[in-house]
This record gives structure tokens, C-alpha cells and sequence, in this order.
């Protein structure tokens, strides 16, 4: 059964070719047969291998499928490597995604590149699973530049706004900034490790480098650039409001679920070297807690009901970095399935949405929605219920694990955290309120289908009771020792189930009762530039736009005539100089020729009898 | 027989050369040119008789005579050429022939 392991990133691929050669001239329900239906054999398999695995003894399943390079001592196979962590995350791209294709047959319905569509989410979903899959980093690095190009390309699947391309290079560009480091990151483990497969790799890096040396810190930074590239945390966060370009479908899936949580696997990964690295450790965390903090602020004052979900889901993935830098390795990965869950519930709820209100993204042109659209009020619902870990719903397990875990470590970052938490509770209700209550401006366009509503439903589910899930990654991560004392432990936990519903309560003042008006505080002279200075996402884009591009332009602009090339446009400027005073003397007249040879003669006489 | 100074010969010869030559650059007509040519020809072919007489050898003569044979032919392929040239152009102008020009 584990041997059909194999399969999974396979089907996918397959579909993709068959799309992408097939074109449009397949019939639409072929196309959604295809697409939708090589995901989900790929999750059914998923699901089967997951079920044989956790019955069977447990120990990670390694399968060979080939060689890929053979050179000297490299080499790099296509090797599968199953545990539990690769499960974890098999599961979440195999079964969401399945879920969010299925969703994509009834959003894409009257799009004219309906092919197109499903077979870029179809290499996507190929190269997340190879990634999640790969027993060595080359191959983990294939699906990591693979889903790189999958994002890109639906990025800018509406290629005819300008605007669209350019929030898919401005994605691609950063997250190669990161992708550089990690390859650098590569080189410099081979260089020292001679191997390239990551248990090996792990084995060999605990027994050879001791911890907090340098070689180890060098290892963890170039890696963790290469995560925070793709998990979009400061500082290259700034990609991923924009990659809002997309399909919503394409948010939900790569954006918000699967491919941004890379770098958090990533790192969960290769623990074990960045448990010999305490200072990258330390980074991670501060980076996380700082990351979680700006988004949640920026997520406050934005008015696109997408961008508040990007940058919500930027503070999410912030609190994995908090729980990977804090070395609660499997709370991270906890949060990284809950948050799959319900962020891409939430993203397909504001897709449908989106999808029956008009094409509006701006959230206060939307009103009273609760009525004209139960099932995605409800989504919603749930899903803000589970992002700002309200008790019992699966982000509260998730999260209060990480706060936990945190003040075990610095009661510092745990305090950022619960502020975190508490502003998580504002925006995503403040969210639900301004959406779905209050007075509706318009009808309702259209229905939602059932293609449409069934994967909410299963989703909705899954937000509500996937904390209940028990996944098994004591085998793979060392568990925590330093466990703080009851009494604080029980005052930690209240404040930090109480932060969430603090922030929910405000909410409720702000933006349903009316209580407190928001519009009085977005007026007042003081807040005012504060609220543009969140709006801006802290101004990162002004900084880099002022520190990078602007000065880039400059020396491009400067340089625009070659300089380099000068010397030689020099040599053929001269040449050409000389060319032309040498033609003018052919006058093609032979009384001038016979003028020069006598000349010439008597010039060459005269200098004979002289010297 | 020797009644002529060598000097006066060749002083003669270059005369004769000079006046071809400035016919040469100075005559537009392509059969004055070719006349002149063989003024200038001559001029050269008298140094080597002068020439010859003075040291009282043959060869001066025999360069005459190879001088010669080459103004027939020359004045063959130059005649030819003049006839193609009016041929086509229906001038004689040496100037106006100026088409293979930089």
C-alpha cells in the first residue's frame, strides 16, 4: 500500500499535462473531471496510505523511485520519505486541495481559461506534494521552485491587467530572494556534510558540529532565508497582500493553506539544526512575534476583504515561527493544519462572496449579508471563530499551545503573542461584522452552487473539530522539557484564552452595536496617520521601493548608454571615421588617380634622393 | 657619331616626359590621354636609346624595342576600351565617366 506513494505527486502531474496539451478544447466537465478528479485520487490515496501507516508500526517509509543526478560523490535520487510530518502535510495539501478544486469547478465556472486554470493548480499541487515528499533537499528544492512557478502563474492568471503581472513578479522576485539563500544554504551543508539527503544530513550535523558553533548558524540562517521568503515574514512579507492578483481559489490554496506554510516545514524539517543553532532559534521567534504583531495591525485598518485575510494569514504563520523558535516544533505543525483549515475556509467563504456580491472586495460597500447568504455567513463564522482561537474551536488548541509554549521560553514574546491574539479577535470579527450585519446595499447576484457550498460545509467542519485531531509527530520532534508551575500556568492560560475574546468584545463595540465608532477614531488627528501607516503594511513597500528599486532605476538609468561597451563603439566609430575619409578619395575620375601616382612618385623620389 | 651629349638626350627625354604627363592630368579628351600616354612612352624609350649609345650597348635598343611592342598593345586595349566607352556613355570626357566613385 505505502508503495503507491509514489502515485500521489504523480496523478497531479499527469493531469497537468493532459490539461495543458488538451488545451480548451476539451468540454468544461472534462476539464473539471480531470483537474479536480487527479487531486482527488492523489487524496483518496492519501488518505489510504494514511490510514495503513498510522495502523503499522510507525517507522518513516522510505521509497526509492530512480536516480536523478550521478555525478562523483553527489547524488541525488528521486526518493519518497514518509513520517509523520510529510503525513501531516500529504494531508493537507492532498485533502484541502481536493476540497478547493472542487470548490474551483463551480468559482471558475465562466472563466475562459478554465483549462489553463486547473492545469496550473495541478502542477502546483504536484510540486507541493514533491516537496513535502522529498528525502533530499535537491528534490525538496524542485517542488519549492515548482510551487514557486505554480504561484507565479496564478498570481497572474488574469494577465490582461497589467496590475495582475506585475504582483506575480513582484511575488516571484522576493520569494527568490529567499530561494538564494536557501540554495546558498545547500552548497554550504554539502560543502561540509557530504550529503545532501536530510536524515543523513540531520545525523550527520549533530554528531560532527557541536551547538551554538558556527558552522551550524550559518547552515540555519542560510535556510531559514530560503522559509522566510516563502512564508512571507518580515522582512520579505510584502508579496503576499499583493498576490491577493489571484483567483481567490489560488489564495485559499497557496496562499493561505499550503504553499506559504513551506518555509514552517521547511524548519520543521531540519530541527535538528536549528536546535544546534540557539541564536537562529532565537531569531526565528523574535521574527515570528514581530511579523505577528505588524501583520495583525496592518490586517486592522486595510478595507479589502482579501488583503485583511493576507495579512492575517502573514500573522498566523507568524505565530508557527513563534512556536518553531521557541522549539515547540509540533505546535507549530498543529497550527499549520488548523490553520489550513480555516484560512482556507475563510478564503473560500469570501470567495463566494466575492462571487455572488457583485465582484466587490471593498468590505464597507458590503452589508446584511448574514440573511441573503447562510452558508457563507456561517463559514465565516466558524472560520473567525477558529483564527482568533476562540475556545473549543480548532485554532484555540493550536494557538494556546504555541502561548503556552512560548512563556515557557520568554514571557516576553508570549505577551506579543496574546497582543496578537487580541488583535487577531478585532479584525476578524470586526470582518464578520461590517459584512454580515448592518444594512445590505444591494441583492445578492447569484446563488452559490453546490460545488460550491459542499466543500465550505467539509471545511467548516474540519475548522470547527480539527483540534481534536491527534497527529502522532512525537516520533518525529523531541518534546519539551521545562514544563513552568501550576498556578502561573493557570494564570498564563486565562489571559491567554481571555486575549481573544477581549479583542472579539471590542469588535462588537466598535463595528456591531456602534457604541464606539470607528469612523470618529479613523477622523480623529491622531490616529489618522497611524491608520494610513497601517493601511501602507508599516510602509515596508515605501522602504524597499526607496532603499531598492529607486536606486536600482538610477544606475540602470545611468548606464543606459553601456558603458562597457564604450571602448569598442570608440575603435568602430574611429574606423568608420577613417573608412569615410578613404572613400572620399575615390572620386572614380582617373585624371585625379594619375594626379596621386605622380604625386606618390615624386614623394617617394624626392624622399630617396634627400635621405 | 658622337655628336650628341648624353646630357641633351635625356635632358630631351624628360621634356618629352613632362609634356606627356601634364597632357596626361591635363587633357579631358580619353584619345588626347591615350596620345599622350605615348608621348610619354617614348620619352622613356629615348632615355634607353640615349642611354644605350652612351655606354655603346644593344640592350638600350632592345628595351626600345620591348617598349614599343608594349605601346601597340597598350594603344590596342586602350583604343577598345575608348570605343566601349563612347559606346556606352557617348562621350569621350574622362570626367564624366565617374560612376565607380566611394
Amino acid at each position: 500500500m505505502l508503495g503507491l506513494l509514489g502515485w500521489v505527486p504523480l496523478i497531479p502531474l499527469l493531469g497537468f499535462l493532459v490539461l495543458v496539451l488538451s488545451g480548451e478544447r476539451l468540454s468544461k466537465s472534462l476539464i473539471a473531471l480531470i483537474g479536480a478528479g487527479s487531486v482527488g485520487i492523489s487524496a483518496l490515496l492519501v488518505s489510504l496510505i494514511g490510514i495503513v501507516y498510522l495502523n503499522g508500526n510507525m517507522q518513516p517509509y522510505h521509497l526509492a523511485l530512480g536516480s536523478w543526478i550521478e555525478i562523483d560523490n553527489l547524488s541525488v535520487p528521486f526518493g519518497l520519505y514518509l513520517d509523520a510530518l510529510s503525513l501531516t502535510m500529504l494531508f493537507v495539501v492532498a485533502e484541502v486541495g481536493f476540497l478547493i478544486h472542487v470548490y474551483s469547478t463551480g468559482f471558475m465556472e465562466s472563466d475562459p481559461g478554465y483549462a489553463r486554470f486547473f492545469a496550473y493548480m495541478n502542477l502546483f499541487v504536484s510540486a507541493m506534494l514533491v516537496l513535502v515528499l522529498a528525502d533530499n533537499l535537491v528534490l525538496l528544492y524542485l517542488g519549492w521552485e515548482g510551487v514557486g512557478l505554480g504561484s507565479y502563474l496564478l498570481i497572474g492568471f488574469w494577465y490582461e491587467d497589467p496590475k495582475n503581472g506585475y504582483a506575480a513578479r513582484k511575488a516571484f522576485v522576493m520569494t527568490r530572494i529567499g530561494d538564494t539563500a536557501m540554495a546558498l544554504g545547500m552548497f554550504f551543508l554539502f560543502t561540509h556534510l557530504h550529503t545532501l539527503d536530510i536524515q543523513s544530513l540531520m545525523l550527520r550535523a549533530t554528531s560532527q558540529w557541536a551547538q551554538g558553533t558556527m558552522l551550524p548558524i550559518i547552515a540555519a540562517m542560510l535556510l531559514l532565508g530560503g522559509a522566510l521568503g516563502k512564508s512571507a515574514q518580515l522582512p520579505l512579507q510584502t508579496w503576499l497582500p499583493d498576490a491577493m492578483a489571484g483567483p481567490t481559489p489560488v489564495s485559499a490554496l497557496i496562499h493561505a493553506a499550503t504553499m506559504v506554510t513551506a518555509g514552517v516545514y521547511l524548519i520543521a524539517r531540519t530541527h535538528e539544526l536549528f536546535i544546534l543553532a540557539p541564536p537562529v532559534q532565537l531569531a526565528i521567534a523574535i521574527i515570528g512575534a514581530l511579523t505577528l504583531l505588524i501583520a495583525g495591525c496592518s490586517a486592522l485598518a486595510q478595507t479589502d476583504i482579501k488583503r485583511i485575510l493576507a495579512y492575517s494569514t502573514i500573522s498566523q504563520i507568524g505565530y508557527m515561527f513563534l512556536a518553531l523558535g521557541v522549539g515547540a516544533w509540533s505546535s507549530a505543525i498543529f497550527h499549520l493544519l488548523t490553520h489550513a483549515f480555516f484560512k482556507a475556509l475563510l478564503f473560500l467563504a469570501t470567495g463566494a462572496v466575492i462571487f455572488c456580491f457583485h465582484h466587490e472586495h471593498d468590505i464597507f460597500k458590503m452589508g446584511g449579508l448574514r440573511k441573503a447568504m447562510p452558508v457563507a455567513f456561517w463559514s465565516f463564522m466558524i472560520g473567525s471563530a477558529a483564527l482568533s482561537a476562540l475556545p473549543f474551536t480548532s485554532g484555540f488548541y493550536s494557538k494556546h499551545e504555541i502561548l503556552l509554549a512560548t512563556f515557557d521560553v520568554s514571557p516576553v514574546l508570549w505577551a506579543a503573542g496574546c497582543l496578537g491574539a487580541l488583535i487577531t479577535g478585532i479584525y476578524s470579527f470586526r470582518l464578520v461584522f461590517v459584512v454580515f450585519f448592518g444594512v445590505q446595499p444591494k441583492a445578492v447576484e447569484k446563488e452559490i452552487s453546490l460545488s460550491m457550498s459542499i466543500p465550505l460545509l467539509l471545511l467548516g467542519a474540519l475548522a470547527l473539530f480539527g483540534g481534536l485531531l491527534q497527529i502522532p509527530l512525537d516520533s518525529v520532534f523531541p518534546t519539551l522539557i521545562n514544563k513552568s508551575s501550576d498556578h502561573t500556568a493557570n494564570l498564563v492560560s486565562a489571559i491567554t484564552i481571555a486575549a481573544p475574546l477581549i479583542g472579539l468584545t471590542i469588535a462588537v463595540f466598535f463595528y456591531l452595536t456602534g457604541t464606539l465608532s470607528a469612523q470618529r477614531l479613523a477622523n480623529n488627528a491622531l490616529a489618522k496617520p497611524i491608520r494610513l501607516f497601517f493601511l501602507s503594511g508599516w510602509g515596508m513597500d515605501a522602504v524597499y521601493e526607496f532603499l531598492l528599486i529607486k536606486p536600482f532605476n538610477a544606475i540602470a538609468n545611468l548606464n543606459k548608454n553601456d558603458a562597457v561597451d564604450s571602448v569598442y563603439i570608440g575603435i568602430a566609430w574611429f574606423s568608420r571615421g577613417l573608412h569615410q575619409m578613404m572613400s572620399t578619395s575615390q572620386t572614380g575620375r582617373i585624371r585625379w588617380y594619375a594626379s596621386s601616382m605622380v604625386l606618390g612618385t615624386v614623394v617617394i623620389i624626392a624622399i630617396g634622393l634627400l635621405s | 657619331m658622337n655628336a650628341i651629349p648624353m646630357e641633351q638626350g635625356l635632358l630631351l627625354s624628360v621634356i618629352l616626359f613632362v609634356l606627356g604627363l601634364i597632357g596626361v592630368l591635363v587633357r579631358r579628351n580619353l584619345i588626347m590621354i591615350l596620345m599622350s600616354l605615348e608621348v610619354m612612352l617614348n620619352a622613356t624609350g629615348l632615355a634607353f636609346i640615349v642611354a644605350g649609345s652612351r655606354w655603346g650597348q644593344a640592350d638600350g635598343q632592345i628595351m626600345f624595342l620591348l617598349i614599343l611592342t608594349l605601346a601597340a598593345a597598350e594603344v590596342g586595349v586602350g583604343l577598345g576600351l575608348a570605343l566601349q566607352i563612347f559606346h556606352r556613355f557617348h562621350t569621350l570626357d574622362a570626367d564624366s565617366v565617374n560612376e565607380m566613385q566611394g
